[in-house]
C-alpha cells in the first residue's frame, strides 16, 4: 500500500513502541497523522 | 482499547472518511495487537466502547510491517524505532499482523 497522502491514526503501546516515534516515522514518509495516541495495555 | 480513544477514532472517520485513512500500531504483545485491530475493524470486541457494533474497516498496519518500514525515511526510522525494534521480537509482531489481516 502507497502511504503517502494517507491518513493515519497512530495506535502505539507504553511498553513498546509510542505513538510520537510511529507518527514521526509516517511523516518522513509523507502521511498526514490525525491522531495519536499510546496505549498502556495491561 | 478505552472509549475515549475509541470516540477519537469515530470521531477521525466521521470527519474525513475511511477511505484514505489507516491505522498503524506499536504494540507488541499479540493480544494488545489482536483486540486494537479487532476494534478497529470489525468493532469493540467487549461492546462498551463507542465502537460497539461499528464496523469501520480500516486498514491495519504495524510499524514493523516491512510495507511501512520501507516507505519511512531510514535515518528518522533508525533514530525514533531501531533500538525499540532490536528489543521487541519484530518478526513475531510481523507474524501476528499477517495473521489478523488473514
Amino acid at each position: 500500500m502507497e502511504l503517502r497522502g494517507k491518513k493515519a491514526i497512530v495506535i502505539g503501546e507504553r511498553d513498546a513502541v509510542p505513538g510520537e516515534a510511529i507518527a514521526a516515522c509516517l511523516v518522513s514518509a509523507g502521511v498526514e497523522v490525525v491522531m495519536t495516541r499510546t496505549e498502556c495495555f495491561v | 482499547m478505552d472509549p475515549e480513544n475509541q470516540g477519537q477514532i469515530k470521531q477521525v472517520v466521521d470527519e474525513h472518511g475511511a477511505d484514505d485513512v489507516v491505522v498503524v500500531l506499536g504494540a507488541a504483545d499479540a493480544e494488545a495487537l489482536e483486540v486494537t485491530a479487532e476494534t478497529v475493524t470489525e468493532g469493540d470486541p467487549a461492546f462498551v466502547g463507542p465502537l460497539a457494533g461499528v464496523q469501520l474497516g480500516l486498514p491495519v498496519l504495524h510499524i514493523f510491517d516491512d510495507e511501512v518500514k520501507d516507505q519511512v525515511d531510514p535515518a528518522v526510522y533508525q533514530a525514533q524505532v531501531g533500538f525499540l525494534e532490536m528489543t521487541l521480537h519484530p518478526e513475531r509482531v510481523r507474524e501476528t499482523m499477517r495473521r489478523l489481516r488473514g
